[in-house]
């Protein structure tokens, strides 16, 4: 298994990174959002977290990065505490988040620009040749001197995942990545998040409710709910799962004779 | 918790944004395109109203001067009452004031909406501190338009004094002797500790700003509350670090 192989732009070798969560708990106030998570995710794996909303999922991602500090346990990213600034320094993480994070005040070139020039990376010239390739692979060339403002919801989305990508970040995080896109866009984003494993063997944590995508491109799938990991497995044994709660949860029944909203009633 | 726990965890987090700022100072040369930015949104958005607001304080010192000289006799002192009070007090205070309600109010806006909208953990995750890129150059831009600003409030001060000195009947000092008491009794030192002054209050009020706004939690409604909670916060550093630096320069 190759452990270390070029990115996606530039011919600089990058290790593959993996991923730990062990007994991790987190609480806001009174609110026990996650409790008592345990999963690895192994260096170029592809790794699917499912849940319905509000399962947690999100705040999760955000221990990965260290935006969020555990009540409990630990998330070491290659090995290293996700909580420590160090980690940010040692490991190049980008995350794709929820609700894109753009900046606002940035045109969209400027917003993929950012890193690139506050990390030095390349010159000028250098910097528009990989902004403009980031720009093209989700078909945004004509929105580079746009402003976020300007943007639909799937524009922003599409913005917010090339952003990562001119980062050539060693881990992925997307949340929810093809929830506003249609369905071609959405088979992009997955082509995408398979090559970069393939070819350059990025490690992916993807947050999505598309069963589509996961089942095409996720090597492992964890389904969190009500904060717990209710579910660990391959992708292939989330096509027949033996806990009804999952069964409903990934293909619900449509029942007009006795709807979820009248069952709560009674 | 307690307001008072609150104000102490208050300053606790200023400061600690400062250290953070300031380690990054390194980084300034290759943001000196911020830095200019900066420079120019603080002078542009406050010269104005110092100089109107100012223009005006120093003619209301020079007449309620005036009335004080009717009953105790002479008019000489005006000069030097409006030139003292303009440089040492109410010039920088004035210009601190100002900064606060116009640059210290868009800075804690603008960055709590950064926060709430997540670009602020945006900029986390691509390890690009914060404190870089939006604290350093703000602060060393205010360093640097604080003088400035307060040198031209003193002057259009002195100026509006001056005027209203010649002009209003029952004091009619001609300028000439109205600036010539003012350089007999005053000098560089007097300005210059209302420049030293003006720094302080300049320095405070934006980090104390960009503190709240980086600080903010929660939703839109939250932004509105951290521009409030800066405007007054800045004001009352103000006042009680104008003590303090008073009683410490004399
Ligand atoms: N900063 C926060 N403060 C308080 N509660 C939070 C915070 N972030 C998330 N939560 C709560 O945690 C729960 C999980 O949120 P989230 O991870 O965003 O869910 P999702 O799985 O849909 O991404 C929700 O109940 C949410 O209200
Ligand atoms: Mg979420």
């Amino acid at each position: 298994m190759a452990t270390g192989t070029t990115n996606p732009f530039s011919a600089a070798t990058i290790p593959a990174v993996g991923v730990q969560i062990e007994g991790l708990s987190k609480s806001f106030g009174n609110l026990e959002v996650l409790r008592d998570v345990s999963f690895n995710v192994e260096p170029g794996e592809i790794f699917v977290l499912m849940g319905p909303s509000g399962s947690g999922k999100s705040v999760l991602l955000k221990h990965i990065v260290g935006l969020e500090l555990p009540s409990a346990g630990r998330v070491l990213v290659d090995g290293l505490d996700a909580s420590s600034e160090d980690t940010r320094e040692q490991v190049r993480m980008a995350m794709v988040f929820q609700a894109g994070a753009l900046f606002n005040s940035l045109s969209v070139y400027d917003n993929l620009a950012l890193y690139l020039r506050e990390h030095r990376v390349a010159n000028e010239a250098g910097i528009r040749d990989k902004v403009m390739r980031a720009l093209q692979i989700l078909s945004l060339d004509n929105a580079a001197q746009k402003f976020p403002s300007e943007l639909s919801g799937g524009m922003r989305k599409r913005v917010a995942i090339s952003r990562a990508l001119v980062m050539e970040p060693q881990l992925m995080l997307y949340d929810e990545p093809t929830s506003e896109l249609d369905p071609v866009m959405g088979a992009t984003i997955a082509e995408i998040i398979a090559t970069l494993k393939e070819e350059y063997h990025v490690t992916s944590i993807v947050v999505s409710h598309d069963r589509d995508l996961t089942l095409a491109i996720g090597e492992r799938v964890g389904i969190l709910m009500g904060g717990k990991l209710l579910f660990l497995g391959t992708a292939a044994e989330l096509r027949s799962p033996k806990d009804p709660k999952i069964a409903d949860f990934l293909s619900p029944k449509i029942d007009l004779k006795n709807p979820r909203f009248k069952q709560l009633e009674t | 918790m307690n307001p008072f726990t609150r104000t102490l965890e208050g300053i606790g987090s200023t400061v600690l944004l400062l250290v953070k700022a300031l380690s990054h100072l390194p980084s300034m040369p290759r943001q000196f395109g911020r830095f200019v930015d900066q420079c120019y949104l603080i002078g542009y958005t406050t010269l104005p109203i110092v100089a109107i607001l100012s223009f005006f304080i120093g003619s209301v010192l020079a007449l309620q001067a005036g009335y004080a000289a009717e009953s105790l006799g002479p008019k000489q002192f005006i000069g030097l009452l409006v030139g003292l009070t303009m440089a040492r007090e109410l010039g920088p205070v004035m210009v601190a004031v100002l900064l606060a309600g116009r640059v210290g109010s868009a800075i804690a806006a603008e960055l709590a909406s950064m926060k709430v909208y997540q670009e602020i953990d945006a900029l986390v995750t691509m390890n690009i501190p914060p404190e870089r890129i939006l604290v350093l150059p703000r602060l060393l831009a205010v360093l640097v338009m604080m003088p400035v600003l307060t040198i031209i409030a003193d002057l259009v001060g002195w100026f509006g004094g001056a005027i209203v000195a010649k002009y209003t009947d029952f004091i009619a000092i001609e300028p000439a002797s109205y600036f010539a008491t003012m350089r007999q009794y005053m000098d560089f030192g007097d300005v210059l500790n209302g420049l030293i002054k003006a720094e302080c209050f300049g320095f405070v009020v934006v980090l104390v700003c960009c503190n709240i706004g980086l600080n903010t939690r929660g939703g839109p409604r939250e932004i509105g509350a951290s521009v409030t909670k800066a405007v007054v916060t800045s004001l009352i550093s103000i006042l009680v670090l104008d003590y303090f630096v008073t009683k410490a320069l004399s």
